[in-house]
């Protein structure tokens, strides 16, 4: 293998080195936590993605030992790659978090904001995004954007009204289906994703846009309306799928011992796990929509979830944010995952998901008497 | 009367067919470059100081030189003849009139980079205009001036004429690129700037209209006598297309040396205020460029005489200044409202907006909303700042400078206007009857002794 050149860049104050030809982002995702930028279009697994939503944007202090110039603009860090002793500035830079707050009240202006009946919730990376660089309240005053339902097909769910024009089911039917059959139509904020013809999705590989998706706007319907994601449980599941592009290695999202719905296997920034041979792991229609019994499956065991979201919300091992060095990044305190705890009565904070060997039960997410939880909801309920 | 170099055979009859052309002194230059070497025709475009007539002003033989030159990878030149700025209507009258010489530009142009194939890419909407082409490459091809084997010099050039389907979007250069593919007219990131991987991943000299027709006398003067026309680095002729509130709206070329003050009240140029109106704004070079009120436009801040040159249409940046851009000079008399004006404008760009990145998607069309209420008299006070803060964050942030176009015009109208919003804000239904008028904008302004 021919050697790539390292290159050391320093992000909010952090230094690692990296191999030529690295992104920004990526480099600051190896760095881990909250240094690594938000990202709602770029996707690792899908060639040419990125650069559209403006949520990764960050600023460059200092372009490169040669040319230390800073970057007059902020630049998309999914895009941008790094140059020996570049210097970037991500949450240590005002003008990044400003910015960043625009693009997040410019995604959410005309987002229906229907998360209670919305089956991403718990799981949605704008919700999160919205959480850590939102703020309360909205300026705009106006109608919200809305679209025609359009039926894609007994699979798949489109909700235009959540989309925000990220690409990657575009992309991701360009890459892993023999044919795209759905696109971009119109432009500028009419845009939408559509058949044009209201026809049905039908490609084996189609179902793996509902796991680029990074909002709610292409679900899963055999899930849809069945159960809340965080009182579903996690489980890593395999089986020998017929179908040769398909690795077959799944998440089953179980309660009790029913399986509620399948997935690929995400990592910590909500991406398709790669499999051990090194490939994104896509899974087929069949084992996403059809394999919906234990007996399909050989269960592995409970996932590790790693993904500082509020379905890890303390019910997982390991899914601390990684924490960052506070004096690092000058005294800027994380917010990158919020306390659901303290703001929702959903599910018991003692209770570890990952802990409990089998399924988990509805016991296992209401509060019970015992910790005074059942207690805290009916007075609650109440007042209200 | 200024140089007249672009439109100097302007008045002379039929001088859209060949024959006229040539016999006017016509393909001199293409015969002169065609001896010369394409190193030097690049050399002689540098020296001439020449920069893009599109609206940025870079330096045109800069661009040429960074055009990269990979063996065995063919390379092309792109005509961006995409003219959707509101307001600008110079590079119609050139391929409309004079389509010879743009095609003796386009032909010396592909000749110095080396392009065999050379597209030009121009809106839908200019549905006449490329038959009027296609008949002049008939006849330049007829006369040996296109094809295999040009006038037996061992080049070949061929000009296709492709015709965009009507999008502002796809004047950006990369969108262009993408369109001309046969895409979604999507603006691409950069880099890989075009010059190394353009149009079909080639490399790719995108370049306006006016820009190659200009070429044509770089080539009849030589490179050193052309940048002795103008002043500073505002060298060569600029064709100005004028057009609002004046007497003789049109297109001028103009050698960049007169007053804004000249260019508007002279009989040559256009003619002074229609109806013996008061000037009250202006938008020096198309719509996307800051407005300016009168007092500034005729003079900067620092109270010097403004030209109608880059340099000194930019004194002061953005704060006091504004930009010469594509040249689409439109002007407002006192009668005009501001505020209506710029929703004109908010709404071209949140229809023109291709929906690729979030903050110009959103951005535009919650600007333009804000802008109908202030018009219409349903506006808050706290909606001027709430503009205000959106055109910031959209400025800079989008992958094309569309959102920079949606966000200046905003930016200026609120810096320079900003009692003319309030005014809307507090008299709604008085702001419905009549129109804020001159008020203070023509005032001399008040300059701070120099320390």
């Amino acid at each position: 293998m021919s050697e790539t050149p390292k290159f050391k860049v320093t992000i909010d104050n952090i230094s690692i080195e990296v191999p030529a030809g690295t992104t920004i982002l990526n480099a600051a995702r190896s760095i881990g936590g909250e240094v690594a930028p938000p990202a709602m279009c770029y996707y690792s697994k899908l060639q040419d993605s990125g650069g559209k939503c403006r949520t990764c944007l960050v600023e460059v202090s200092k372009g490169s030992e040669k040319d230390p110039r800073p970057m007059p603009k902020l630049v998309a860090s999914c895009r941008t790659t790094v140059m020996d002793g570049m210097e970037v500035k991500n949450i240590t830079s005002e003008k990044v978090i400003d910015a960043r707050k625009g693009v997040v009240e410019f995604l959410l202006i005309n987002h229906p904001l229907d998360c209670p009946v919305c089956d991403q919730a718990g799981e949605c990376d704008l919700q999160d995004l919205s959480y850590d660089h939102g703020t309360e309240g909205t300026r705009y005053e106006f109608k919200r954007r809305t679209f025609e339902k359009e039926d894609i097909g007994p699979y798949i769910s489109l909700h235009m009204n959540r989309c925000i024009m990220c690409f990657r089911c575009v992309f991701a039917a360009d890459q892993l289906t023999e044919k795209r059959e759905h696109g971009i139509l119109d432009r500028g904020d009419h845009a939408q994703i559509s058949t044009y013809l209201s026809k049905a999705l039908d490609n084996d590989f189609i179902g793996n846009v509902i796991d680029v998706c990074p909002v709610g706007a292409l679900t899963d319907r055999t899930f849809r309306f069945k159960n809340r994601v965080w009182f579903t449980k996690p489980m890593d599941a395999h089986r020998n799928c017929s179908n040769p592009k398909c690795c077959g290695s799944v998440r089953l999202w179980m309660r009790g011992d029913e399986v509620y719905r399948v997935t690929a296997r995400k990592d910590e920034w909500n991406e398709v796990e790669n499999t051990p041979d090194g490939k994104p792991g896509w899974i087929c229609n069949e084992c996403r929509f059809e394999k919906k019994e234990t007996k399909d499956w050989v269960i592995e065991g409970p996932t590790q979830v790693r993904r500082s979201s509020v379905i890890s919300q303390g019910h997982y091992e390991g899914t601390k944010p990684t924490p960052v060095l506070i004096d690092t990044v000058m005294g800027r305190k994380p917010q990158y995952t919020i306390d659901i705890h303290s703001v929702s009565d959903v599910n018991r904070p003692e209770v570890e998901l990952s802990k409990i060997d089998g399924p988990a039960h509805s016991d296992d997410f209401k509060p019970t008497q015992s910790d005074g939880g059942l207690k805290k909801w009916t007075d609650k309920l109440g007042k209200g | 009367m200024g140089v007249k170099l672009l439109l100097e055979h302007d008045k002379v009859e039929g001088i859209r067919y060949y024959d006229t052309y040539r016999k006017n002194g016509g393909y001199r230059a293409a015969e002169k470059a065609l001896k010369m070497s394409p190193a030097d025709i690049v050399e002689e475009v540098k020296k001439s100081g020449l920069r893009g007539r599109g609206g940025a002003g870079f330096p045109t033989g800069l661009k040429w030189s960074f055009l990269a030159k990979p063996e065995g990878v063919p390379r092309h030149l792109v005509c961006n003849a995409d003219e959707s700025e509101p307001g600008t209507f110079k590079d119609r009258y050139l391929m409309e009139f004079h389509p010879h010489l743009f095609i003796e530009g386009l032909l010396i142009s592909s000749f110095a980079l080396g392009s065999n194939t050379t597209y030009v890419y121009i809106r839908g909407e200019y549905a006449w205009i490329p038959d009027i082409l296609e008949q002049a490459i008939d006849e330049a091809k007829n006369n040996g001036w296109l094809g295999k084997n040009i006038q037996g010099t061992g080049f070949d050039c061929e000009i296709y004429v492709h015709r965009g389907a009507g999008a502002y979007i796809c004047g950006e250069e990369t969108a262009l690129i993408e369109s001309l593919e046969g895409k979604r007219g999507n603006p691409r990131m950069k880099p890989p700037f075009p010059a190394i991987q353009g149009v079909w991943m080639r490399p790719t000299v995108v370049n306006n209209v006016e820009t190659l027709a200009a070429v044509v006398p770089i080539i009849n003067l030589g490179g050193d006598e052309y940048a002795k026309i103008g002043v500073g680095k505002s060298t060569g002729t600029k064709l100005m297309s004028a057009c609002g509130n004046i007497n003789k709206p049109g297109v001028y070329e103009i050698d960049m040396t007169i007053s804004v003050e000249e260019f508007i009240y002279s009989d040559e140029y256009c003619g002074g205020i229609r109806n013996g109106k008061k000037l009250k704004a202006c938008i020096p070079g198309g719509s996307s460029v800051p407005i300016l009120p009168a007092n500034l436009l005729l003079k900067t801040a620092k109270g010097e005489t403004r030209l109608m040159n880059y340099e000194s249409m930019s004194d002061g940046g953005f704060v006091s200044g504004s930009m010469i851009g594509s040249g689409g000079f439109e002007v407002l008399d006192e009668d005009q409202c501001i505020v209506k004006h710029t929703m004109t404008l908010a709404r071209f760009y949140n229809h023109e907006s291709c929906g690729q990145c979030s903050p110009c998607r959103e951005g535009t069309g919650w600007m333009y909303k804000i802008l109908k209420n202030l018009e219409y008299g349903k506006g808050k006070m706290s909606d001027i700042d709430l503009l205000w803060d959106i055109q910031r964050k959209i400025e800079g942030n989008t992958i094309c400078p569309l959102g920079d176009a949606a966000a200046w015009p905003v930016a200026a109208a609120i810096r320079h206007f900003r009692d003319e919003f309030e005014w809307h804000v507090l008299n709604p239904d008085e702001s419905q009857k009549r129109n804020y008028g001159l008020a203070h904008y023509a005032d001399p302004i008040h300059v701070a002794a120099s320390a």
